[in-house]
């Protein structure tokens, strides 16, 4: 890992939150239909996350890509761990292993049992 | 080679899969016609077995390095074993709509 000022921003954006989404768009307007399904996931389970638009910044969209050594966006940070991608945070999801994760790592989320509708 | 036949050679070659399902998705996307820029795989390999769900995307994304740096810009993954896909019944879940921010990278 070198120390380049991408890396820095990074570290520092997952030290201070627990649960962090580098994503395209914002959790109100995704931009992509990936990153709006993760958004989906961590929303109907109630966590507060922050969403991290790297649309805007180039350096950034690149840089947490090879921070993580994961070739696509979006990304999930949990507690400053790298968590995977949509299609690993949507089967976490689907098999309850997301919310074991959060519990496990402390964080606090609002999910109902799985209220219908 | 199209990136369909690169893919599905590589994944060949290294995982050698019981089941490998390569669909082009570009077409749910805002990409010019033709571009072969979203995919998705199903892969089924005793490869994956004892492995997270993590390192099998990891494993998988290091085989198609080279095809995610030149052109190859959304790759959606299924890995699974054997076991797992008979347990699942074979289905496979959609993949979300393109919401356009494809557009913002052509600006750029």
């Amino acid at each position: 890992m070198n120390d380049s000022p991408i890396f820095e921003q990074i570290r520092d954006e997952i030290s201070h939150t627990d649960v962090v989404l580098f994503m395209k768009g914002n959790p109100v307007f995704p931009q992509c239909g990936f990153s709006a399904a993760v958004v989906e996931a961590l929303t109907t389970l109630g966590v507060k996350f922050k969403g991290v638009d790297v649309l805007p910044d180039p350096g950034l969209r690149d840089g947490i890509k090879n921070f993580s050594n994961w070739p696509t966006i979006p990304q999930l940070y949990v507690k400053g761990e790298f968590v995977g991608g949509c299609d690993i945070v949507r089967e976490m999801y689907a098999t309850g292993e997301l919310k074991e994760l959060l519990k496990n790592k402390g964080v606090e989320f609002a999910a109902p049992s799985e209220a219908a509708d | 080679m199209s990136m369909r036949q690169n893919i599905e050679t590589k994944i060949v070659a290294e995982l050698s899969p019981e089941h490998l399902e390569v669909i082009d998705e570009s077409h749910m996307h805002s990409v010019p016609p033709g571009a072969e820029s979203h995919f998705k795989l199903i892969i089924v390999s005793g490869m994956f077995a004892g492995e997270p769900l993590i390192r099998r995307h990891q494993r998988v994304n290091s085989i198609l390095a080279a095809e995610l740096n030149g052109g190859l810009h959304a790759l959606s993954l299924r890995t699974l074993t054997a076991e797992e896909w008979q347990k699942k019944g074979g289905e496979t879940v959609a993949s979300p709509p393109c919401l356009g921010g494809g557009k913002a990278d052509k600006e750029t």
